[in-house]
This record gives structure tokens, sequence and C-alpha cells, in this order.
């Protein structure tokens, strides 16, 4: 049975995150059920809001692709903190939260009288993640940093891309941000739930750099790499790998990406139809294989054996055999996808301005966990009513009031 | 001092099955966080990439893998090259291990037993390999009713892939991300391995367990949670997915510049003599910079000195600066090429615009800022030596995570488990270490792969 509410039910979370790695930590706790109130500024909103790409490339604060992306099942409301009121009203919900999760400047909560020292007196459960560049301490706390940099400084960079030219990021949008606020909603979790179990609430600084080193076992693993043996894992051509194949080859309509790492070498010989290359000493061990010259004699019948085909013909005798195998795809390809579809991945959600849009759907596909469809981002200010009078007891007069002294 | 608090997961026992990097990212968050993850190995079965990329290697072959090195190269030795692995290590912090042979019955009534005082198993292995050693779902749910398993596969456990087998590098090729990676000039096979949805997964799967002791507090019973690699990583790609959705426009590489409309990239600096790399005598260093507005550009003029360039009608607003990048990029570079990566990232971040190193393992180990917040911890491992860990990716401060224990090595907590968790005699004990159950080094002749 479809449970409608999603795991994290009755979870009160007070969002005061923008841009991309909170708003998705925040979605992500939305999505399995929890009671999410964003706090947007009243002026323009979360900036993601400006952020493309756009619904038919209209530019429009309700119309942005990744704000809508990011916001899903929560409630919106507008509040300008720097007011007297503005903070009143925000300390009284977060007396009331299981959660706060923020991503200002480091020192900004601190000024606005909201650090987690002040909010745990009254709340001693409370679990409050600030999410930041840098984190909350150190020399470079108050760095600016993008995609780009925090993924250069903490991440693979370095060795990524070829030799002869400047390290590269990697996608073209924005992952690691998204792989930051995935680890964040962890963290979060893992704090409540000790908060559940210990009676006791955790202050969680989650810095996006120390998370691309520490979250990242690519890192990690070259770490201590260096640490064991001094080596320092420098770019290298993907096309020269001493174990093959491994990596991307052309294919007759595309691109594939096939691998026979890992002692797999026999599975190759399957796939091509080929029995006779499994015992050749050319390349039946990996040691072999990197000897000079052995690689260019394979390659002379496995790239023509490629071309010949399409790379869905690959993959599928590529599995068949058990190499470890998919086709390059292009996002046309993957919203197709007959797996993705028939596992009903994607889901569809309507929208009062943008109209009906597709979505990834949840990343953990439970029925007993997700809820990830219920509704669409908050359009700016939608839930005023809901919180201010519902929950805290204002009047619609005295929302009049709030918006001319623009608190709301 | 203020007050510390437990871990949260401080209680928990976690048992693992976990291969390759996907389902050990699972233990290695949970055990950071104070759970007991017990590591389920064989000494008769040697799982390729999990303990090394292959059985006993020899010292020529760690010579020959340039990007692959792996284990200690001092000292080397072929018996005990499972236990100094950095594919491994780098996520056993903090684990411990036992070893059973699941292939034979009396293993699996041992593993059963484990199954039964432990709180969740975590597992990656192919379906059939499930199947076939009986450890799915079906055949553990009745050992224990309160059981949380969580099972990570790339494609889930239906659909028309769910037997395909791949590494994250391949999974990512299916989910778009290769296709938008990579320098816009070059041809796509120029993309390297990229295992950003092994932590997509990993971080799913240990996000999946504790919501599931979240509900178990209510319900009292546990579930089975099935979780798709590619399902888990698709979402990174948010901006690409909505303009194909939205607008039917697929999404080519912009290498490194920005999706949303800054002007950035990655500028060589001056190269650095006599550092260790590889046995190359010199080393290539790089500043990534980006610039996402008026103000940051004015910033960035005056970091530079405000040479007669900046002041081309070229460069003097957002729009301009885009349409002109590549000029752009060749007078920022004439910049950056003679200075040092970590001086500019100074001065840059001065007048307020975002730059940054890119940092090679040296530069990680000897960052100030990691270091003034703690980030490394120093752990003796037997057979590796004294060496810096990087530490969990967050912090909290009232918890105080850091690794109690080095990587674990094979087998290493027979004794404890089965004495102690399962409460198996010295005799017993003594008979399943002939019988090849329990041990710390591989069973030379029967290992099969």
């Amino acid at each position: 049975m479809m449970n409608r509410t999603g795991v994290l039910s009755g979870v009160k979370v007070l969002d005061l995150t923008w841009h991309i790695a909170g708003p998705f930590c925040t979605k992500i706790l939305a999505d399995y059920g929890a009671d999410v109130i964003k706090v947007e500024r009243p002026d323009g909103g979360d900036p993601a809001r400006s952020l493309g790409p756009f619904h038919k490339d209209e530019p429009h604060l309700e119309k942005s692709g990744l704000f809508l992306f990011l916001n899903t099942n929560k409630q919106g409301i507008t509040l300008n903190l720097k007011t007297k009121l503005g903070n009143e009203i925000i300390c009284e919900l977060a007396k009331d939260a299981d959660i706060v999760v923020e991503s200002f400047r480091p020192g900004v909560m601190s000024r606005l009288g909201l650090q987690y020292e002040t909010l745990e007196k009254s709340n001693p459960r409370l679990v409050m993640t600030s999410i930041s560049n840098f984190g909350q301490s150190g020399p470079y706390r108050d760095f600016k940093a993008s995609e780009l940099i925090l993924f250069g400084m903490g991440n693979t960079m370095y060795s990524n891309g070829l030799p002869d030219r400047e390290p590269l990021k990697r996608g073209a949008g924005t992952p690691a941000l998204f792989f930051a606020g995935n680890l964040a909603a962890l963290a979060t979790m893992l704090a409540f739930y000790g908060s559940e179990i210990h009676g006791r609430g955790q202050f969680v600084d989650f810095s996006i750099f120390e998370a691309q080193i520490g979250g990242s076992l690519e890192r990690r693993a070259s770490l201590l790499s260096y640490q064991y043996n001094g080596d320092i894992t420098n770019r290298s051509d993907p096309r020269k790998r001493a174990i093959y194949p491994s990596g991307i080859y052309r294919c007759s309509d595309g691109y594939w990406d096939c691998s026979a790492i890992g002692g797999i070498w026999p599975t190759v010989g399957k796939m091509m139809e080929m029995p006779e290359i499994i015992d050749d000493p050319r390349w039946s061990n990996a040691g072999a294989q990197a000897q000079p010259g052995h690689r260019e004699e394979f390659m002379a019948f496995f790239i023509p054996w490629c071309l010949e085909r399409t790379k869905q013909e690959c993959v599928v005798k590529g599995q068949k055999a058990g190499a470890l195998c998919m086709p390059i795809n292009d996002m046309k390809e993957v919203t197709c996808d007959p797996h993705l579809n028939e596992r009903g991945y994607w889901i569809e959600i309507d929208h009062p301005i943008a109209g009906r849009l597709k979505y990834p759907g949840a990343q953990i596909k439970a029925d007993e966990m997700s809820c990830a469809g219920r509704k669409s981002a908050p359009l700016l200010s939608q839930d005023n009513e809901a919180v201010y009078c519902e929950r805290l007891g204002y009047t619609k007069r005295d929302l009049v009031r709030l918006r001319e002294l623009q608190v709301i | 001092m203020a007050e510390m608090t437990k871990l949260p997961l401080k209680g928990i026992r976690v048992t693992s099955l976990g291969v390759v990097w996907g389902g050990p990212y699972v233990g290695m968050q949970l055990a950071d966080w104070g759970a007991e993850v017990i590591r389920v190995e064989s000494t008769k079965h040697f799982q390729p990439l999990t303990r090394g990329m292959e059985f006993r290697p020899s010292l020529e072959s760690f010579k020959n893998r340039a990007g692959l090195s792996v284990h200690l190269k001092q000292n080397h030795d072929p018996d005990t090259a499972h236990n100094t692995y950095n594919n491994f290590n780098c996520h056993s912090n903090n684990k411990l291990s036992m070893t059973v042979d699941l292939t034979k019955p009396k293993g699996m009534e041992i593993f059963r037993k484990l199954i039964k005082v432990s709180d969740v198993f975590v597992e990656n292995n192919a379906p059939r390999v499930k199947e076939k050693l009986g450890i799915t779902w079906n055949d553990l749910r009745d050992v224990n009713p309160k059981l949380i398993m969580v099972s990570l596969s790339s494609f889930g456990d239906s659909g028309p892939y769910k037997n395909y087998r791949c590494l994250g590098a391949q999974v990512e090729g299916f989910c778009g991300h290769n296709y938008i990676t990579g320098y816009p000039d070059e041809e796509l096979d120029t993309v390297s391995a990229s295992y950003i949805s092994d932590m997509a997964a990993g971080v799913n799967g240990a996000l999946a367990v504790v919501m599931a002791l979240h509900q178990r507090l209510k319900t009292g019973a546990g579930q089975y949670i099935n979780l798709s690699q590619a399902e888990a990583f698709i979402p990174y790609l948010a901006q690409v997915v909505m303009d194909f959705t939205m607008n039917g426009r697929v999404t080519e590489r912009i290498g490194n510049r920005s999706y949303h409309g800054a002007v950035q990239g990655c500028y060589r600096c001056r190269d650095v003599q006599g550092k260790q790399s590889c046995g190359n005598e010199v080393k290539d260093t790089w500043v990534t910079i980006t610039i996402a507005n008026d103000q940051e550009w004015q910033g960035f003029c005056r970091a530079i000195g405000n040479p007669e360039w900046t002041r081309d009608d070229r460069f003097q607003d957002s729009l301009s600066r885009l349409r002109n990048h590549d000029l752009l990029d060749k007078h920022i570079e004439e910049w950056t090429i003679g200075n040092d990566a970590y001086d500019l990232m100074y001065i840059l971040q001065q007048h307020g615009v975002a730059a940054g190193p890119v940092m090679d393992e040296q530069d990680v180990y000897s960052d100030v800022h990691l270091r003034a917040r703690g980030f490394f911890h120093e752990l003796s491992h037997r057979f590796t030596g004294t060496h810096l860990y990087p530490g969990p990716a967050f912090q909290m401060p009232k918890a105080c995570s850091k690794p109690s224990s080095p990587p674990v090595c094979l087998g290493e907590h027979n004794e404890y488990v089965y004495k102690e968790l399962l409460g198996i005699s010295n005799e017993e004990y003594a008979e399943l270490e002939k019988e090849g159950h329990i041990g710390t080094d591989y069973a030379l002749e029967e290992v099969k792969s």
C-alpha cells in the first residue's frame, strides 16, 4: 500500500536555505513527507528563482526549472528577517521546529540572534544544520565559492582531464552542489535520529568543501595513495589506460562505456564471440596488458568491432557476456529510457504558472518512504496565510499590516 | 568545555556484505556516526575491486598502473596486500570484519545468527549472487522481523536492466553525466571515469537506513529498501534534465564554464619545482575563478591592478563578457600564469571574487583551513603504518566523530563476533577455524574470485 504521507510525516522543518545545496537538502526531507516551511525574502525570493533553465525560455520568478525541482512539496512563506517583527516570527517558528536548515553566510544566523546555542535553550531536541561553502570556522570561512571552485579545491579535479590541458570539472550543471545537499540531508537525518534516541539535538556544521573530500571515495582513495606511497594522481589520457577495455568507445551511432577491469577479461572474449583471445598471453592478465604494444594490438580489432554496431547492440552483447557496460546517453535518451519509464521513475506535477512538468522522482523509491509527487514548488509567499494565520494565529488584517510594514 | 552528546547511531548494529564502493559507502557513513558495522568477508572468496584489483598482486603490477596506484609499495607483500589497498582503506575506518564461508550450510547458519542480532543489513551484490547464497529479503525477513535491509544495485530490482552489471562509470554514462562532461573541442572518449554515482547510491543507502530506523521507532517493524544507483544520481543533473523535460533541449558539454551565466575558468599558474609527483620534476598548478556579476568584475579588475585591457568595451557588462569569454580567458591566464595559485586565491577573495587553487593530494594535506578545522586524523594501522586519514564528510561539534580505529583488516574481529556476539564456544571456534570459515588471510589454494 502506498503511504501517501511519507516516512517523515510529522517532522517539522524550518527551511532558511537558498540557491542549490541547501534547498536540495530540504527538498529531500520534503519528498519523504517532512513538513517543510521555506522562508524567502519578500523581494524576489530565493535567488534560484532567477536561475535557468526557464520554462519555454521565459525568465520568470515562477518558471525556473531549477527552482521548481528544488522546492517540491514545501510550503513557502516570505519574511524579512532583518525587521524586528520578522525576527520575532522566525524565533517562534524555530521554537516549534524539529529541524532548522540554513545556508546563510557564516555569522548571519548569530547576527539575527538565531545561533544554535540560543535556539537550543528553548528547544533542546532541536537539530540545526548549517550549510556553507567552507564551514563555520577556519581561515576560509568567509570566502566565496562556486561549483567549479569547490570541486577544484575539494575533489579530484586536478586528476580529471587530459595531461596537456587544464583540469576539468564534471557535468554541465552543478553536480557537486547537489551531492553536498544530498549529504546534508543524510547529516540532518542522522542528527535527528540521534535526538529521537538520546533526547538531545545536534548542530551540524556542514562544509561543502569538506564534503567534497570526506564524502568522496575517489578523493579519499587518492589521498591514501599519497599517504601510503607519496603518489600524486596526475591527469591521464583515458585512451591509454594500462587495463582495457576501460572507458568510452565510439559506436556506429554514438558512444558506449565498456570496462573489463577487476579481472573480468574473459567477458570480453565472450562478448566479441572471440574465445581465442580469452587465454591469449598478451591480454589475459593485467601485467601483460600493460606491456608495450599490446593495447594497440587489441584496439586494432576492438575499435572496428564497436564501430560496426550501434551502442545498444554493443551493450546487449556486453551485458549478456557479463562485461560492465552501458551506452553514453544524452538527456533525451535518458528521459525516454524504457527501463526508467517502466519503473515509474519520472513524476509529473501540475504548477499553476509553469503548467504540468516532468521531474526526476524520489532517489529512494520505496513505497513506504516517499511521497515525492504531492505538490509543486510554492509560488512566492503562497502559504503566508496558512502559516501566519492558521499556525501562528495572526488575523488576515495583521497580514495586511505585515505586508505594509514590509515584513512579509 | 561544552557537554558532549552520544553519536547518533550508538547502539545500532549493521551487518554489511558491501563490495566495491556503493555498499561500503553506506557502512562508512553509519560507522562514522556511531553504528557497529560488521563486514562479512570470506577467506576463500576474493571480490575484485574490494580488497584489491587482483588477488596477490605482484610488485610489477603496481608499478605498471599509473592512476590506479593502489597498495602500499614499500615493503610490498602479496600475502598481506589485501590489507593495504587504498580503495578499500579509504572507507573502512571504524568498521569491524569477520570471515565466514557463506557457500557452506554451516556458514549460512552463522550468518543467520548474525542477522538475528543485527538492526540493519546492507549489501550491493549482483541479484544472482544473493539468490544463490540465500540472502534475499525473503530469506531473511523471518529471521529477524525488526531487520532493515538495504540493497543497492545499478538499476534496481525491476525493469529491463535489473540484471545489468556496471560500475559507477557506466551508470553515469547511462544517466547522461558523461555526455555533458569534458572539453567541448575534444571527442567524448577523452572523458575520464567518474564515480560520483557510487557516492549517490551510498549517501541514499545510508539515508534510507536512518529513515527506516526512524520509522521502526513508530512501527516496531523492519523493512526492505531496494535502491537504484541511476535513480539516486539523476537528480544531480537537475538543470539539464529540466531543460529537456521543459524545453526539449539536449545540453552539450561546456568544459569548465558556468551553466548559470558567470564567467569562469581554470587558469594555469606558476609551475612548482621539485614536488613529489610520480617522477615528475615539475608540477603544473592551476587556479579556478568565478566572476558572477558586475560587482565581482569590478573587484577582479581592482585585484589585478586595473590593466588597460579591462577597460575594453567587450568586457563592460555580463553579457559582453560571456560573448567574449575566450578572449577574456586569455587575458586572465596572462595574469595567473606567473603566480602562485594560493596567492591568487587570497588576492581575489580579498576583493570579493570567488577563487581557489585546484588542489592535488599534497595541497589538501597542507591546507591551512582543513588543518585549522581538525579535518585529518592520525591513525596507526598494522600493515600500512601511521598516516593521516581524512575525517567524515561533515561535522557535529557536540558529538565529535573522529575515527576510533584504523581501516579494518580481514577477519580482525572474528573472536569478538563469534564468541561475544554469537556465543560460540572455544571448541566450536577452533573447529570453524579448521573448516576455513575463520581466518585473517586468504586460503591460498582455494580462493575464487
